[in-house]
């Protein structure tokens, strides 16, 4: 689950890493009183999950109530663009922060190194910019020091960072104290990913989290209900959103844009098991197609799972053919071919052409049902993918 | 002989009793498999319908049995646990099915059991086709032979396998290593024990897109596999980046982990790697003759 900004400072001052000073605001006369209240110079920051909010025009700076007023109502339901995310995102909120007064920035994250199995803590003097383009073009700014679980964070591995990755002085006496807050947060919070950049340095020596990037394990969330709980208040991934909707896991459906000079994507996608999921869209393409998406109904669904997974793939217009590759294991065939059968029976779905393969677990069961309502399975993947893609060009 | 797991070894069930428990017990002890007991807290003293003892601890079952590996089938947040409970009663092998166990408890149980080898979690578990099986995988694909199989997936290990049994290639021993960000075991964990393996004549990787596994699988063939045909398929090669597809390594974020490194790592090691599943029995007859089956 990522966080957002406002979100993972939230997270940082538990573990008491210092934040500016701020509002979480969601209306314009939400900033406009806060202003008016705390006369100063603040910044107005978009909270959204995409990168490249600042170039995109997410982040404004007001010194009066008005100009803070004008300056949110502008913002909030804006929609960005940025490189990094074509698509855009719609801003619903603000945070609205003080503005400090920057000496140095620094760069802090911690994350895992799974073929290392350990966690690995990135520090660089290079604050405030894209860590990939400093690691292409800089690869010496960036420091690293792998953590061993069994022992944990230890004050010595921060000296050893700040004095490697050449920080400036004053960063000196608190770094211990926010790696060890930011390891604990990790640890505790079961972050895939902990992000502090920058980590400013401000003109008159204090060491304050500015940004806050954060993405946590979701099989960690039930430690910490009050912290899962904001998932619903934030609008997460619309893919995500649809498959929790229908009660698969997030990470199980997945819509591919279109690519400029690739097949359409026009097959729609339904296997068990997230590997046959990834090998049935990989089947599709080398039949000269394109996998609108990925999903997977995971193992032992049952009819009524099958009938919503394949209504959601259909929603997608861009779908004009569908394929569904089951290899039963948990998963049995019958349950699968009830479900399809059961899809299809409401006029209220979009039909579109139906290659189904069916094997493993109760297959026979399953294939003299669909046999029984009028489809015939195919036998292999290859088979399977090779029709479903003919289907979608519109031949037979 | 195969690897890791063979007719004589001894097996326990944590979770024995639960609905997954019991129901993949009595799949495995009609497979073959030598369970000499289970445990689940609280029922200590009583048996399953078969006969197998269930024990209140693992220790228990081990003092009673002289078990060395086990199986664990309980719910994520007893999983980590229960890993921690096989090491300290001494279990030697341990396959954890569980989906979902927190990674940073992972992280720590992975850092903390030395000499225990862990098999997951989040994985279909093991088989060495023919004499005994210690997982979830519909068993009637598999045939006993002369392939080893390791994958990071569970359906698609069935398919492959599928192809191989048909084609005429069993199987020494198939490992799904699992799917999650933190494993016990890695591709090179088992290419090192199938090197060793006289039994095990030739091996497929299956693997996927995310982390370097794959790469570093590579490496080790080329230095000691010399001279066992191994064949490699990769999944996810159509998939774009940034997605993350169903199991939490399926990711490449930035150059890491893409299909392309992975491909070129294995034709740098002399590995042909198979466009699709049913590619991969043709490249290893090219290697190996089908035995008889």
């Amino acid at each position: 689950m990522k966080l957002m900004e406002y979100q993972g400072k939230d997270l940082f001052r538990r573990v008491g890493i210092p934040t500016p000073s701020g509002v979480f605001a969601t209306t314009a006369d939400d900033v406009k009183t806060f202003i008016a209240e705390h006369p100063g110079s603040w910044v107005l920051k978009s909270q959204v999950m995409m990168g490249g909010r600042g170039k995109a025009g997410g982040i404004k700076f007001a010194d009066t109530p008005d100009e803070g007023e004008t300056l949110a109502k502008e913002l909030i339901g804006k929609h960005l663009v940025s490189i990094q995310n074509p698509d855009g995102e719609t801003v619903k909120s603000l945070l609205v922060e003080e503005k400090v007064a920057i000496e140095s920035e620094a760069y802090v994250s911690i994350t895992i190194d799974r073929d290392a199995k350990k966690p690995v803590i990135i520090v660089s003097a290079k604050g405030g910019m894209d860590v990939e383009e400093v690691a292409e073009h800089d690869p010496d700014a960036i420091v690293k020091y792998w953590v061993d679980p069994a022992i944990g964070f230890s004050p010595f591995m921060a000296r050893e960072l700040f004095f490697a990755a050449k920080l400036p002085a004053g960063y000196g006496k608190t770094f211990p104290k926010i790696l060890a807050g930011l390891y604990t947060m990790f640890m505790e919070y079961g972050a895939n990913l902990v992000e502090i950049n920058p980590l400013v340095l401000t003109k008159d020596g204090k060491v304050i989290a500015s940004d806050a990037k954060v993405d946590l394990d979701d099989n960690g969330l039930f430690k910490h209900p009050d912290v899962q709980a904001w998932n619903k208040a934030t609008p997460s991934d619309e893919d995500q959103e649809a498959a929790l909707a229908i009660g698969l896991g997030m990470f199980n459906y997945k819509k591919f844009a279109d690519e400029a000079g690739a097949p359409p994507k026009s097959v729609g996608t339904i296997a068990n098991g997230a590997g046959l999921g990834m090998g049935t869209m990989d089947a599709v393409k080398n039949a000269g197609g394109g996998a609108a998406n990925f999903l997977d109904i995971g193992g032992g669904a049952q009819a009524e799972l099958v009938k919503k997974s394949y209504n959601l793939v259909t929603s997608d217009p861009r779908v004009k053919s569908m394929f569904i590759n089951i290899f039963g294991g948990i998963t049995r065939g019958d349950q699968v071919a009830l479900g399809i059968v059961e899809a299809l029976k409401g006029g209220d779905v979009r039909q579109v052409p139906l290659v189904i393969r069916l094997t493993g677990t109760n297959a026979d069961e399953g294939r003299k049902i669909l046999a029984d309502a009028g489809f015939f399975p195919v036998e292999t993947m290859d088979e399977g993918a090779a029709k479903a893609v003919a289907l979608a060009n519109g031949s037979n | 002989m195969a690897i890791f797991l063979d007719k004589n070894s001894k097996v326990i069930v944590q979770g024995i009793t639960g609905r997954e428990g019991l129901f993949h017990t009595n799949k495995m002890l009609a497979y073959g498999t030598n369970i000499v007991g289970g445990v689940t807290p609280g029922k200590g003293g009583t048996t399953i319908e078969s006969g197998q003892p269930v024990f209140n601890t693992v220790k228990d079952a081990v003092d009673a049995t002289g078990a060395t590996h086990s199986i664990i089938l309980v719910p994520p947040f007893a999983g980590a646990d229960a890993l921690y409970e096989a090491y300290e009663a001494g279990i030697k092998l341990a396959v954890c099915i569980t989906e979902g166990i927190p990674v940073h408890e992972m992280l720590k149980v992975v850092a903390t059991t030395f000499g225990m080898r862990i098999i997951g979690p989040n994985c279909p578990g093991l088989i060495s086709p023919g004499k005994s099986l210690m997982g979830i995988m519909p068993s009637q694909v598999f045939k006993e032979g002369n392939v080893g199989m390791i994958s990071r997936s569970g359906t698609l290990t069935y398919e492959i396998v599928d192809g191989l049994s048909r084609a005429g290639f069993g199987q020494s021993t198939c490992i799904g290593i699992g799917g999650d960000t933190i494993i016990g075991t890695t591709f090179v964990d088992c290419l090192r024990e199938f090197a060793n393996d006289p039994e095990t004549h030739a091996v497929v990787v299956a693997g996927e897109i995310g982390g370097a596994s794959e790469e570093e699988a590579a490496a080790f063939v080329a230095e000691h596999l010399p001279n066992k045909p191994v064949v490699a398929f990769i999944g996810g090669r159509s998939a774009p980046k940034g997605a993350r597809l169903g199991h939490a390594g399926a990711i490449i974020s930035g150059n890491f982990g893409t299909p392309e490194s992975k491909v070129k790592a294995f034709l740098e090691a002399g590995v042909p790697v198979a466009d699709k599943p049913s590619d991969i029995p043709g490249l290893l007859a090219e290697r190996l003759k089908p035995a008889a089956v």
